[in-house]
């Protein structure tokens, strides 16, 4: 039996629709997910020496036993947002001849090998081999390293037990609340307890019963919840929760455009993927630090102009690049009713500037880096503002992939073609080749001057501009309903 | 009202519609008939400018649709789902569309009244995003909303499709009433003939996209259209 479920699971993958993509994007994800993979890697691997070098007095083992609670915290969490059971895969199944203890074991197996489970490996095999080739004991490191393989896949059942009951929920978080409590009033050492529980995972290999039962406990309680309720009434049923619609009359001071604005607040709420980007963009705002704290970029200061582009201008990218495939499901309506396809594209350009805007205030304390860091990242923005809204609207016109909203937000590369890896090269590259040659030829002041001034030109002629854009995007029409109408891309 | 001339459209070769001369006139309740893949949708998306005629054209009221954007004003249409914005609630879907017509929320308000035996208390006030409704009430949402800020051409693909037999009744009446104001121009196919006959004063038949019938309703249209299709 489960020999036909690995079957199914692999045709699932090889069939996908992100299997049979373009060249280029495969290309573009492949890198990717070798990077992030290399990333994870070395962050394991140096990790041990990252410790012994702040702190030279303990053992790195000690401090990651001490950590290791805020790491569980934290991907608790996470996961609590991110990560769902897959049991809408099973529902062809519920009327076939297979018993229904198993197909709930291929349920909770399938979310065992879930990426999310493979994340935490990446960090922690790397690390387990580091100790061992630094002469831990093997034993020793081997019995840790399967605790820590037990206690993220209790996580991954955790997840699921409070994903389906509030009450779960309340319970975990109760804990975490009073823990934090008796931690902040001094009333118990909460966390060196937990460093000497974690420590001793490690100090004695037959301690790993304990995370041993903590998963099948978690395991066991997940299977008997699930197996009751394989019907489609009960667990295998997509949750439609109840809908607050807020008025938004305030919308209404934009004038024509309030329509649009509004709905594209609705938009970027009610959909997980773009709910998602809003949360990217917003933590991108720290992405400046690994330039700012990093010594080796502060002679090339054109990095800073890249980081300057990217931090006020993050939404503009994650959000501009798919214009108007955000609105592909409903197109022909928006094309076939009386819309002004000016105002459209005026009301994105408008939320675009409003992105802008927050993240440019909210990176104002690089001032502490001095007050080029702040120079920097206003000209940049008011470059993003100018030129680079016009630019991501008119590259927004070369698409024609469809983006479903309801699917999932995590490496969703839907509405990706090769226009969304051009467009980078003018966002990024041309201010960076502005303000490294006159930075170079004249000064810093001129080359920030320049970039404010073309941004401001361009927002001067962001009317004549959208015209043309318009224009664009009117003869591009019947080519973007019919490619927002394939359903596999 | 509508008028089309030498359209047609050809795929790859094929050619999926070819009109060489339709007049319809204005406040006409008009009906397509026809098997699939006779080109029902084709011609409502030509008239609808979502799709380039290869050859000919389309005028709405004095408009070629495909060089003016002025016959959308007076133009609505419910083709599919795709014309529903799913995650918008049917009242919020309502409004929205209100605002593109020049409709404040009371005009809405006060058009949706009519239509309370329509919804059967399935779509106002149900606290549920329209992906979240079943494709019949989804239906129900997308007709009524083509009724939005008195359009004189209304197109409908399919309406009676999935829909339940009470409230195929009840649209039925609905098209009949819009009918009869002689302002407003209704387009609706389907392949149910006895609906048709029964709301269209005319009925046009589509084969392998070119027009083989095309008739002023009467007592025996019914008969007429049940032994070309059964032969």
């Amino acid at each position: 039996m489960f020999k036909n479920f690995i079957k199914l699971e692999w045709k699932a993958i090889t069939r996908s629709s992100s299997f049979g993509k373009q060249l280029a994007v495969k290309i573009f994800m492949i890198f990717l997910g070798i990077w992030m993979l290399f990333g994870a890697v070395s962050m394991g691997a140096g990790m041990f020496f990252a410790l012994k070098k702040f702190f030279p007095d303990v053992d790195p083992v000690q401090k990651v036993s001490e950590y290791l609670i805020y790491w569980i915290l934290f991907e608790l969490v996470f996961r609590y947002f991110m990560q769902k059971l897959p049991v809408m895969d099973v529902k062809p199944m519920l009327i076939l001849p297979v018993k229904k203890d198993i197909v709930t074991k291929y349920i909770l197996g399938k979310s065992g090998l879930s990426f999310f489970n493979f994340i935490s490996l990446f960090i922690f095999i790397p690390f387990a081999v580091v100790l061992l080739f630094q002469g831990y004991a093997v034993v020793n490191v081997i019995f840790w390293f399967l605790s820590i393989v037990c206690i993220i896949l209790s996580l991954n059942y955790i997840n699921f037990i409070i994903n389906k009951s509030d009450k779960a929920l309340f319970i975990i978080a109760g804990i975490a609340l009073v823990l934090y409590g008796v931690h902040y009033f001094n009333l118990a050492p909460v966390t060196e307890n937990f460093r000497i529980a974690f420590y001793t995972l490690y100090k004695y290999p037959a301690a790993f019963v304990a995370p041993l039962a903590v998963l099948l406990g978690t395991y066991g309680s997940n299977f008997n919840y699930l197996r009751n309720r394989i019907y489609l009434d009960a667990s295998i049923k997509e949750k439609i929760s109840e809908v607050e619609t807020k008025d938004m009359s305030w919308t209404k001071r934009f004038g024509a455009i309030a329509p649009f604005l509004r709905l594209d607040l609705k938009l970027i709420w009610r959909n997980k993927r773009t709910k998602m980007q809003v949360f990217m963009s917003l933590l991108m705002i720290f992405y400046g630090l690994i330039f700012y704290l990093n010594d080796q970029f502060s002679s090339m200061s054109y990095m800073m102009v890249f980081c300057g582009i990217f931090i006020t201008g993050i939404f503009l990218m994650n959000f501009g690049q798919f214009i108007p495939a955000w609105d592909s499901e409903y197109y022909s309506m928006m094309m076939s009713q009386n819309i002004p396809l000016r105002k459209y594209l005026e009301s994105k350009a408008g939320l675009i500037s409003v992105s802008i805007l927050v993240m440019t205030i909210l990176s104002v304390p690089y001032v502490y880096f001095g007050w080029q860091a702040l120079a920097i990242n206003v000209s940049c923005a008011l470059y993003n503002l100018g030129v680079n809204i016009p630019v991501v609207l008119y590259f927004g016109s070369k698409n024609k992939k469809r983006i479903d909203l309801a699917k999932s937000a995590m490496g969703n590369t839907q509405g990706m073609s090769a226009a969304q890896l051009i467009v980078g090269l003018p966002l990024f590259c041309i201010p960076m080749i502005i303000y490294a040659g006159l930075n170079y030829l004249v000064s810093l002041e001129v080359a920030l001057a320049v970039l404010s001034v073309l941004g401001i030109i361009g927002f001067l002629l962001r009317k004549p501009l959208l015209d043309k854009i318009t224009e664009l995007y009117r003869k591009k029409k019947y080519v973007m309903i019919a490619g927002f109408k394939e359903q596999n891309n | 009202m509508i008028k089309v001339e030498n359209l047609t459209k050809i795929y790859g070769g094929k050619t999926v519609l070819n009109l060489a001369d339709l007049e319809i006139q204005k406040g006409q309740s008009f009906g397509l008939v026809g098997n699939n893949g006779a080109g029902k949708t084709t011609l409502f998306s030509l008239l609808l400018d979502l799709i380039q005629p290869t050859t000919g054209s389309v005028i709405n009221n004095g408009v070629e649709v495909s060089s003016s954007e002025e016959w959308k004003p007076f133009t609505s249409a419910f083709i599919d789902e795709s014309f529903l914005i799913g995650y918008l609630t049917p009242e919020e879907y309502f409004y929205f569309i209100g605002e593109l017509r020049g409709q404040n929320k009371a005009d809405v308000e006060a058009l949706l009244a009519n239509y309370e035996d329509f919804f059967h208390g399935e779509i106002l006030g149900q606290k549920k995003y329209l992906r979240d409704l079943s494709k019949g009430n989804q239906k129900k949402a997308g007709i009524v909303a083509s009724f939005i800020g008195s359009p004189e051409v209304i197109i409908l693909d399919e309406p009676f499709a999935n829909l339940d037999p009470t409230t195929q009744i009840r649209l039925k009446q609905i098209i009949k009433d819009l009918a009869e104001n002689k302002n407003i121009t209704v387009l609706v196919s389907s392949h149910d003939l006895m609906h048709v006959t029964e709301v269209c004063e005319r009925i046009v038949v589509l084969n392998k996209g070119e027009i083989v019938k095309d008739i002023q309703t009467s007592t025996e249209t019914l008969q007429e259209l049940e032994s070309f299709f059964a032969g």
